[in-house]
């Protein structure tokens, strides 16, 4: 498949999985699960860093629309699309792995643990920027901490669930040809 | 020699023009990202201005129609307790028709039906419209409900809205044509005025942004006698458009602030924010009545 067409759609399930399954969900009434942010954790490698911010925003936005109070969530698909490459320079293994594989995953990272970091520090910052946005206007710090930390082990429970159901095909792409 | 003299300060201007156009390129992502976090915190704190702006309104028809299409299947696992909820509000009514009281002197019956009332208008404060939830949310640390009723079904900006069981659910805040957006109480700027039903002591609702359901109410005196269990209700002072006397909750806990000689009391709301399906909204026949006097009076104070 088309790489835009393949993530046009999953632009569009991502908002619509987050706005109409996982916003209905309240743990210990005030933790709600995020994933839509994964949309940009799986962007090709190749995707420069400007459409890169492009793409964050208009993410952003879109779900900011269906909360009726914009910039909280553009703000933190922001961050983690200006942090990402910085962390794909410093975890990915070999010179060129990046240009072997579409996008990133366990298999095109190499393995479980340099994934993990990947996915766990982004999931952090969008969690810790966006909750500190909004903690911000109230002022309570201890609850902006229990709420990012527990927030984000749960939407990265949610993600390698995600990443178990849905095995993306990465196919080895050599060089040569 | 005599040239080159000449040209120093164009050349030097011409450097630094080539200088800063090097760190535009060189940080450009940098700035980009700079920027746009920027406009994004813009909208954070200006999010007033968002809505007075022509795109908030499409963004809103746009996601009404999506937000429709969902809740027109959603509504169907909640039929149950949406008719609970509406036989209970008609029970409500049924108590308050005239036919449920007789009185032994009959006159008073034609004090209270007279023409006035029904037929005239004019006469008329209150008018419920009753709506469609199509959006609902209670997670975040604003909250806000999406109705499917909107400028060309007569929902203005300031409206209250209240749910079936008449408890405060909100204040409608933007308008497009078949859609309107509602500031729930659960919000950071939501501040109604409630007053406690016993004394009659009025505060300001709050809402700390922790535990939905949960509300407190600032400004009540010591001298005031406030004990779990007592209803909250609105006053019917800071916004015009809620009737006095709609329920607000339940107070759960008193606490007496030190630095103050107020109470902290919260409440638990009695509208049950989770499960919103229908709510009325009530324009206020007399609210532009009002706010042309109030107008006036601040105009004579500045």
């Amino acid at each position: 498949m088309n790489a835009l067409v393949k993530n046009m759609i999953r632009f569009m399930l991502f908002i619509l999985v987050q706005v109409f399954v996982l916003d209905n969900i309240h743990l210990h009434q005030m933790l709600t699960p995020y994933i839509y942010f994964l949309f940009i954790l799986w962007l090709p490698f190749r995707i420069g860093r400007t459409q890169l911010m492009m793409i964050a925003f208009a993410l952003g936005f879109t779900l900011d629309s269906f909360r009726h109070h914009p910039g909280f969530h553009t703000a933190a698909c922001l961050l983690i699309a200006y942090i990402r490459p910085f962390l794909i320079g410093l975890l990915i293994p070999q010179e060129g792995a990046d240009n072997n594989y579409e996008e990133p995953s366990i298999k095109s990272m190499g393995g479980v643990l340099p994934y993990l970091i990947f996915v766990g520090v982004l999931t952090l910052l969008h969690h810790g920027w966006l909750f500190f946005l909004e903690a911000w206007q109230f002022g309570n710090i201890w609850y902006f901490l229990v709420k990012t930390l527990l927030s984000t082990v749960l939407s990265l429970v949610l993600i390698m669930i995600t990443e178990l159901l849905f095995t993306r095909q990465q196919k080895f792409r050599t060089n040569t040809v | 020699m005599h040239y080159s003299q000449s040209l120093t300060p164009n050349s030097k201007f011409l450097a630094l023009v080539r200088n800063i156009f090097l760190f535009i390129r060189r940080y450009f992502n940098l700035i980009l990202f700079l920027l746009l976090q920027g406009f994004s915190i813009y909208l954070i704190v200006h999010y007033s201005n968002y809505h007075k702006a022509v795109f908030s309104k499409t963004s809103n028809q746009l996601t009404g129609k999506i937000n429709t299409q969902y809740n027109n299947i959603h509504s169907y696992f909640t039929l149950k307790k949406t008719n609970d909820s509406l036989s209970k509000a008609i029970g409500i009514l049924y108590n308050k028709l005239k036919s449920d009281f007789e009185l032994p002197d009959t006159s008073s019956h034609f004090i209270i039906d007279s023409i006035k009332i029904d037929s005239m208008e004019r006469y008329r404060k209150y008018h419920y419209f009753p709506a469609r939830v199509v959006y609902n949310s209670v997670a975040a640390q604003n909250n806000f409900i999406v109705l499917a009723r909107g400028a060309s079904q007569n929902i203005k900006e300031g409206m209250g809205v209240i749910d079936p069981a008449s408890a405060v659910v909100g204040i409608v805040t933007n308008v497009s044509a078949d859609y309107a957006v509602v500031m729930s109480l659960l919000h950071k700027d939501s501040h109604l005025s409630g007053k406690l039903l016993k004394g009659g002591e009025a505060g300001i609702l709050n809402w700390d942004g922790k535990m939905p359901n949960m509300i407190s109410l600032s400004g009540i005196p010591k001298s005031a006698k406030v004990a779990r269990g007592d209803t909250v209700i609105s006053s019917g002072l800071s916004t015009s458009s809620i009737p006095k006397g709609m329920m607000l909750g339940v107070v759960q806990e008193v606490k007496a602030d030190k630095s103050t000689n107020n109470y902290l009391v919260k409440f638990k709301t009695s509208a049950n924010f989770y499960n919103l399906e229908y709510v009325f909204v009530i324009d206020n026949k007399q609210a532009d009545n009002i706010n042309a006097i109030l107008n006036k009076v601040e105009k004579k104070d500045n």
